[in-house]
């Protein structure tokens, strides 16, 4: 065993963890070390291939496969240097107003977050798309929610010199997509933050002491070298930052003894559970080249959803779409005709929906979807529909209908054909990658896991710093709340250092 | 390749088909991966559902599924698809999406399907 020691040791690199480094990078010119481990690897630019099954392997636990406990719903979450930052879209929106109320953390007002998520906003270049690079999967939403009677709003993106690879889940190839490994994980390094690599966080001990196994790069895979020599290690600091993530720091904290003292720790898990649907024109659109993103529709707070444009890879695409044989085949082969949205269901925090460890310290996500959860998918599916019809679709493919393919004579009864009557988890893919949850903001140890400075409670040394932060579901794209919570988190930490 | 995976590969997707020798041993390489990865339970698990899935057509049709014509292929899969089990659903589904990645992520697909999407972008489509 290896000993190390620091002040402050983060663990994680995404929004959470890249923002609190940054935030914490000036406390080594004043003599403090600051030390971030990731569990993933450090990829170079030229490993950005953009071919589906590589990129998903090289930066998705499972591969963006990890399935809920009784597998009826995958979970994408990247590890890599970056977080999940490497493979969003970059779409990012200040947390909603009653959002916030409704979580009613003490200390914890609207204008704090949005005063920071704007500061985000304008250090990772956030802006509106010109039209000129909007693609017709883009337009094709706008013209059909005209149609259809919705109100559309443009997704701001963080991107900068985009080249419109359409990629941006695989990691942007171009490097265009300002996530904190291209700004704050760089800045905090150049202030002389050590980042280490491959380093797995086993637990987290009562003496402040982290158990950490490097890991070796195994020989063709990608990525560098830990900056450690591969081993066991026990890191020692004065103040521990878990940024991991929804399931890694719950998982960390439920694998560590100091996790026994918190009983609402793994609860309140909300995850936006997502379909993909698509909708297939006459001729050919661009679809698979522009930014991916641009449009959304929100009736989160009347409907319960949010449709998104999208744009997915052709495995992704097979596995969303339902069924298999010819007509599967046939709808697979009208690629270049294809326009998608993603439906997320706003789902709400309730002790049923939670993160566990098996014997091993695995992370297991105990997830039933309750009704109002189908009722959302079912609404925004019916929607999704009338905007692909509005936009001139021939055929509908959607997972509530039976056949799953709709014809442009469906059109007037979407009500009657998309229905929940043909839910059944198992069949219909879903999937989720807005992970929230597990150690949640509150008022005491018995409705929460920490403060709403993401001090865990009754260990003022231990602090929170990512989307587990959340209390309940933020129902929109997270990361710049991650970021502005994350922000505070270090700050709170930075004033109190001086005491732990 | 397993005489009962190929059987449902060709069920799942028919064009496989029509995949030469070189594409069937990346097919079966990319599943054996995927499949690798993933814990021993699953694998297990993995292993029993095909078993079930070739023996139980022969309480039906008196043939294994291996040696069903496609009509009745497709008409035993979709039973599994729709089953009232979630077992037997989940089963099938991780079986299929196993096969839909061995199959969508192989370079050839990508021109069968018109799917063009390139690092450089806008600058290759004018």
């Amino acid at each position: 065993m290896i000993e190390k020691s620091c002040d402050v040791v983060i663990v994680g690199s995404g929004a959470g963890g890249g923002t609190a480094a940054q935030a914490l990078g000036p406390l080594v010119a004043a003599g403090k070390s600051v030390l971030l481990l990731e569990q993933g690897a450090r990829l170079g630019d030229a490993e950005f291939t953009g071919r589906e099954l590589e990129m998903a392997n090289r930066l998705y636990r499972d591969g963006g496969g990890f399935l809920t406990a009784d597998g009826t719903m995958t979970l994408a979450f990247a590890e890599t240097y970056g977080g999940s930052t490497v493979v969003y879209t970059g779409t990012s929106l200040v947390a909603p107003e009653r959002v916030v109320k409704h979580w009613a953390i003490p200390d914890l007002p609207h204008s704090d977050i949005a005063q920071r998520s704007r500061k985000f906003a304008e250090a990772n270049n956030v802006h509106l798309l010109p039209a000129d690079e909007i693609n017709e999967n883009n337009k094709l939403f706008v013209e059909g929610a005209k149609q259809a009677g919705y109100d559309v709003e443009q997704f701001p993106v963080n991107v900068k010199g985009c080249r419109g690879s359409s990629l941006c889940n695989l990691g942007c190839p171009n490097q265009a997509k300002q996530g904190t490994n291209r700004v704050q994980l760089p800045d905090a390094e150049r202030h002389g933050v050590q980042v280490i690599t491959r380093a797995e966080v086993l637990r987290i001990l009562p003496d402040r002491s982290l158990e950490v196994r490097v890991r070796r790069k195994t020989e063709g895979s990608a990525g560098a070298e830990s900056e450690w020599a591969p081993g066991e290690y026990r890191v020692r600091a004065r103040a521990v930052v878990s940024a991991g993530g929804s399931i890694g720091s719950t998982a960390l904290l439920l694998r560590s003894p100091v996790g026994r003292a918190l009983p609402r720790l793994g609860y309140g898990f909300t995850c936006h559970p997502a379909l993909i649907l698509v909708g297939e024109h006459a001729q050919p659109i661009t679809n698979d080249v522009g930014h991916p993103k641009s449009y959304f529709v929100d009736r989160a707070e009347t409907l319960g959803f949010v449709l998104e444009t999208c744009m997915y890879f052709p495995f992704v695409t097979a596995k969303a779409l339902t069924g298999f044989g010819p007509p599967h085949s046939a709808a697979m082969r009208a690629f270049p005709r294809l326009q998608m949205i993603l439906v997320l269901a706003c789902d709400r925090a309730s002790d049923g929906n939670r993160i566990t460890v098996d014997g091993d310290g695995t992370p297991v996500v105990r997830y039933r979807f309750a009704p109002t959860t189908v009722r959302g998918l079912v609404n925004g599916a019916q929607a999704s529909a009338r905007i692909f019809f509005g936009a001139g679709a021939q055929r509908v493919h959607t997972p509530f209908a039976e056949p799953p393919t709709l014809e442009r004579a469906d059109a007037p009864y979407l009500e009657e054909r998309i229905t929940t009557k043909h839910w059944k988890p198992g069949k219909i893919a879903v999937s989720a990658a807005h992970l929230m949850g597990g150690c949640g903001m509150g008022r005491s140890a018995m409705d929460s896991v920490t403060d709403g400075w993401g001090r865990v409670h009754g260990l003022p040394w231990l602090r929170v710093a990512d989307a587990s932060l959340f209390p309940d579901s933020l129902e929109i794209n997270p990361y710049l709340t991650i970021m502005a919570l994350a922000d505070r988190v270090a700050e709170a930490l930075k004033k109190d250092l001086g005491s732990l | 390749m397993h005489p009962t995976l190929r059987a449902i590969a060709e069920t799942v997707v028919p064009a496989t088909s029509a995949l030469e020798a070189d594409g069937w041993v990346t097919l079966d390489r990319i599943i054996a991966n995927a499949v690798a990865a993933r814990p021993p339970r699953m694998r297990r698990q993995l292993a029993l559902f095909m078993l079930v899935l070739e023996w139980l057509p022969l309480f039906r049709y008196g043939r294994p599924f291996s040696k069903l014509n496609p009509h009745r292929r497709q008409h035993f899969l979709k039973s599994l698809q729709d089953s009232p089990l979630l077992l037997i659903r989940r089963g099938f589904w991780g079986l299929r999406t196993l096969i839909l990645m061995g199959y969508y992520t192989q370079a050839s697909t990508l021109a069968v399907i018109g799917y063009r999407a390139d690092p450089r972008g806008w600058s290759i489509r004018t």
